[in-house]
């Protein structure tokens, strides 16, 4: 079960891999389609492995990804 | 916002969630200019997060920054701030800090705004102990304006003014600023995305001038001239080739093109501030309690 969750605003980023390079449990990859900018998104491949620890959060320097623990005991809404 | 980019995978949507980082920015001015894979905005995480550690209320904290890619940070925080003119950005703050002591003046510029056209005031800040906070972020040139060579540019680089390489000596920031009298002095790379939250941190709790180096990569400028990759591969060196060294001589911390970086905390002492000294000083030679206060008119 998920620690935590990423969520990405595509339409932000600008594809640099910061993301995807530094994930520890390598949750993200990036996209082979565009966004409207021309640049390749990441999206979560492996959503089981988030910790919600936000390291993608603090490397995005496009502000366009974070992450979020779960609160202990929590729901894991989807 | 679509989705329609996303391959098929898991898309965890948390609606209610937010990016912790958005409060401290001026969302309406985001996406920013910064290029693809440029470093500036990954220091501003750290600098949120710093903000947010340090407890200190935002209606108190001012950012001054002067001209260049990293000094639109100014423009782009939340907070009060002002973009001063090339290299006088510490001038400025200068100003700030004695008018409004309660201030946390944060000066927040690139290497060549600082250390080139601005060194002259970033060695008499230091030499003040004024606390102020000042983080460099370096990309080893002048890059707004097409990346020419800076006096923080490694021996033997390619820039817009030095298609034969450089051949000048290169700038060692934290050696500069010891000399000075800087009472705080670290230096990370924006790899180190947890060691600049900590040392930003610690930098706005310290009293006195304080100074954070973050190398950073110009991917557009710097790197693409000199074949050394993208922004991830910048990165990925700065992971291979720093190397931690708390308390290192800044006789040591010297950059080169393609050597290792020493990245660590360099210099914490204690030393009069300037606003104390000129107290102590003023109530010895006037007899009597003498309190800083700039007149308004
Ligand atoms: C008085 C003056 N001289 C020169 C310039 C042109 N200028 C604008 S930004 C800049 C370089 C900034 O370099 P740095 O501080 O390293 O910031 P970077 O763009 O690298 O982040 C220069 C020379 C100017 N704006 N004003
Ligand atoms: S929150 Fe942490 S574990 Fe989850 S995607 Fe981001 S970096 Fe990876
Ligand atoms: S770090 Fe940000 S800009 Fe870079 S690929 Fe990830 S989401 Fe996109
Ligand atoms: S020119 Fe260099 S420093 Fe300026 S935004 Fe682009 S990558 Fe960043
Ligand atoms: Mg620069």
């Amino acid at each position: 079960m998920a620690k935590g969750f990423v969520k990405i605003v595509a339409e932000r980023c600008k594809g640099c891999g910061f993301c995807v390079e530094f994930c520890p449990t390598h949750v993200l990859a990036l996209s082979s389609a565009f966004n409207q900018k021309g640049y390749h998104p990441p999206y979560v491949s492996e959503a089981e492995k988030c910790s919600g620890c936000d390291l993608c959060g603090m490397y995005c320097p496009d502000f366009a990804i974070f992450g979020k623990r779960y609160p202990v005991g929590g729901t894991h809404a989807r | 916002m679509s989705n329609a980019v996303m391959e098929p995978g898991t898309l965890v949507q948390e609606p209610e969630a937010h990016n912790p980082v958005e409060p401290f920015l001026r969302m309406e001015r985001i996406p920013h200019i910064w290029c693809p894979g440029c470093g500036i905005g990954t220091t501003v995480n750290c600098f949120a997060r710093a903000l947010m550690n340090a407890g200190l209320n935002t209606d108190k904290v001012a950012v001054v920054s002067g001209i260049g890619c990293s000094g639109r940070v100014a423009g782009y925080v939340n907070l009060d701030s002002f973009h001063t003119t090339h290299g006088r950005a510490i001038p400025f703050a200068t100003g700030l800090k004695l008018a409004n002591p309660e201030l946390t003046v944060v000066v927040y510029s690139g290497d060549g705004d600082l250390a080139s056209i601005g060194g002259n005031h970033l060695i008499h800040a230091a030499r003040r102990n004024l606390d102020i906070k000042v983080i460099c972020v370096n990309n080893l040139v002048y890059a707004m304006t097409g990346g020419q060579t800076a006096a923080t540019t490694p021996v033997s680089s390619t820039t817009a003014t030095s298609p034969y390489g450089t051949f000048e000596p290169t700038l060692n920031l934290p050696q500069l600023l010891e000399a000075a009298g800087a009472t705080y002095i670290a230096r990370w790379t924006t790899y180190h995305v947890k060691q600049l939250e900590k040392a930003m941190t610690e930098a706005l709790k310290h009293k006195g001038f304080s100074f954070v180096e973050v190398l950073s990569p110009c991917p557009t400028l710097f790197q693409r001239r000199n074949h050394l990759g993208d922004g991830l591969a910048t990165m990925k060196f700065y992971k291979e080739h720093s190397q931690t060294k708390h308390g290192a001589s800044t006789a040591d911390t010297g950059l080169t093109k393609e050597g290792d970086i020493v990245v660590g905390k360099f210099v914490v002492k204690e030393r009069e501030e300037y606003i104390e000294g000129m107290t102590r000083h003023f109530t010895e030679h006037l007899g009597r309690p003498f309190e800083f206060k700039v007149r308004t008119c």
